[in-house]
């Protein structure tokens, strides 16, 4: 099979995946996982060769979801790929709108006012815990607890959603931000209802933590399961929640400053062994963090407007350059290059996604480990197919 | 973090006779990129990840551009020898004149990589690398031995532009499926026709299926598998 044929030569010194050598007797056995699999978060295919139960060697299908998203995106007008970033990572659309805006604006210099830059905080926080919330609702679903813990997570969904809902018009495909600020004002009955929000939110934590945090079967099967060193996962490109559980301190906010992040105190939370039981903790972790800075921003958040007076929307035509923009979006470093030839839309528009590149290394966690261990080493990554395969 | 001018001097006295080259980007976003020669690029990667004060250990981002043939249309100042009766003699003068001249500038495939440093917390270094051309020579070395993450990544640019990295350990197509010909980022990159689901066979459809049972035909589609053998 095809399977075999591929990647057979490893390179010394390569930083490849170490080769398993079969112990039993007799055929490896080569199963497609995929890609209608219910683990793989949508339409996604490993292709596993086993010894048994055992991992040997695992190659990742991509593209099953593939649109070409960039070359879409280059026959179109700046703004008008706005909304297909909502598309991306369907979980996060805020973030993809905050990452897109931000590398436009350093490729035109274009000042975002001080009201706007708080509402895309608070947004983007909003946005990282119910992100980590269903993340792990699903992890925890794939262990085998169907159902309560991911309706529990999608509950307090539910409700930031409706925030977003009442305030860009829809739950999902937000299509919010602007170059140069958002699209409408925020009303002041809205951040009371987000104010509300947030105060149930570290109850729902805990009574999540009281749930799962403690539960023995959820420390059997993710406890010292799919370790990620952390020379690897820098060498990898590894982002997000999946680098900081492996215990290197990078957090996108913290180093490059974007927007208003150095005016909110928060802390950056770290793992210790790089395993799956980390990346859980270190998701709930970062939720805790997430509000403790939405607090802040809802208590600071100034008047003014949320556009810039400078901004431009018609005829909106970049000079001739370059830029990279890049946030910490929930899944990891979500960044935006684009090129400008002068012309309306842009000459190369390239997304990088977080998600693929983490899958990088999905192999190295999973070889060696059981069939029932890849499901769970694949759903503690997180990702959205729709990034993966733009 | 050091400039782009003080990075390239480094990577001058680490890697001798390096020949980096300055982009400057006229951008306000101001990102300069620094040109490598693709015979020394593997070596001048080990060396920024390896440097002690630079330190460039994570590669973020990997992504190819393409720029097809460019026509160039100059004007040119040419003294023309023009005969001429002067005082009833007839004599050979040189005139000044000016002149259209097309030139096509080659077109190539670029590779642009953003570096950052996650020890020192520094970046992006934006570094780029050309090929000879769009169409047989499109070898690039590959950087998956020093930055693992160039792995997938490297395959897409493969994938989408039909840059070749010479070195990878695997290289496939990512994300379209294997039996695809063709490059679809490249520019000039047509789509195929799906005149067969049309609902009428008017003129409008009828034109177009010819001209796409020409095209399959052999003329104008690149053939990967001849590419890359």
């Amino acid at each position: 099979m095809r399977l075999m044929e591929t990647n057979t030569e490893r390179v010394e010194g390569w930083n490849r995946p170490p080769v398993i050598e079969p112990d039993g007797e007799g055929e490896l056995l080569e199963v497609a996982m995929g890609p209608h699999h219910p683990s793989t978060h949508g339409v996604f295919r490993m292709d596993l060769a086993l010894d048994g139960e055992r991992v040997i060697r695992l190659k990742p299908v991509f593209g099953y979801l593939h649109r070409n998203h960039e070359k879409i995106a280059e026959g179109v007008s700046y703004l008008a790929s706005m909304p297909y970033t909502d598309r991306l990572d369907y979980i996060c659309s805020l973030t993809n709108n905050w990452a897109y805006a931000l590398a436009v604006e350093k490729l035109v210099g274009q000042e975002v006012p001080e009201r706007a830059e708080y509402i895309r905080v608070i947004l983007g926080e909003l946005t990282r815990v119910q992100n980590h919330a269903s993340s792990i609702g699903f992890l925890i679903q794939e262990m085998g607890a169907s159902g309560t813990p991911l309706m529990y997570a999608f509950r307090e969904r539910e409700k930031i959603l409706d925030l977003f809902e009442s305030l860009t018009g829809s739950r999902m495909m937000c299509n919010y931000m602007r170059f140069g600020g958002c699209r409408v004002d925020v009303s002041a009955a809205w951040l009371d209802a987000a104010r509300k929000v947030v105060a149930g939110l570290p109850g729902f934590v805990d009574e999540f933590e009281a749930l799962l945090s403690g539960n023995e079967i959820l420390m059997a099967r993710c406890q010292g399961v799919g370790v990620l060193r952390p020379e690897l996962a820098v060498n990898a490109g590894v982002t997000g929640p999946m680098l900081r559980a492996s215990g290197v301190n990078y957090d996108i906010r913290k180093v490059d400053r974007y927007g208003i992040y150095e005016r909110f105190k928060f802390r950056v939370p770290l793992g210790d062994h790089g395993d799956i039981f980390d990346r859980y903790m270190l998701r709930v972790l970062e939720m805790r963090e997430s509000i403790t800075i939405l607090e802040q921003a809802l208590k600071e958040i100034p008047g003014g407007p949320v556009m810039d007076s400078k901004a431009k929307i018609r005829g909106f035509r970049p000079k001739v350059g370059e830029a990279y923009g890049r946030i910490e979006a929930p899944k990891g470093e979500l960044g935006f290059y684009l090129i400008s030839d002068g012309s309306p839309n842009p000459y190369r528009y390239r997304v990088r996604p977080p998600s693929l590149i983490n899958l990088t290394i999905l192999e190295d966690m999973c070889l060696g480990h059981n069939v029932a261990d890849v499901v769970l080493i694949f759903g503690s990554v997180d990702i959205v197919l729709g990034e993966v395969d733009r | 973090m050091k400039t782009v001018e003080e990075i390239k001097a480094a990577i001058e006295a680490g890697v001798p006779g390096a020949g980096v080259e300055v982009v400057p980007n006229p951008s306000v976003s101001a990102q300069h990129s620094l040109r490598l020669k693709p015979e020394r690029a593997v070596e001048i990667a080990t060396f920024l990840r390896d440097d002690a004060e630079l330190g460039f250990d994570f590669l973020s981002n990997l992504t190819g551009v393409d720029w097809p043939d460019k026509e160039i249309a100059e004007k040119v100042k040419v003294t023309r020898q023009v005969v001429k009766t002067v005082d009833g003699v007839e004599q050979t003068v040189e005139e000044a004149a000016e002149e259209t001249r097309k030139r096509i500038e080659p077109g190539y495939l670029e590779v642009v990589y953003h570096l950052y440093s996650v020890a020192l917390r520094h970046g992006p270094l934006v570094l780029r690398m050309r090929t000879a051309n769009r169409t047989d020579e499109v070898e690039l070395p590959s950087l998956t031995a020093v930055w693992r993450s160039a792995e997938f990544q490297e395959r897409e640019v493969f994938d989408l532009y039909g840059v070749v990295f010479t070195g990878h350990p695997d290289l496939r197509r990512l994300l379209m499926w294997d039996g695809f010909k063709d490059h679809p980022m490249r520019r000039d990159y047509v789509e195929p026709d799906d005149f067969e689901y049309e609902p009428t066979a008017h003129d409008e459809v009828l034109k177009r299926a010819t001209a796409h049972k020409d095209r399959e035909q052999g003329s104008g589609v690149r053939d990967q598998e001849a590419a890359t053998e």
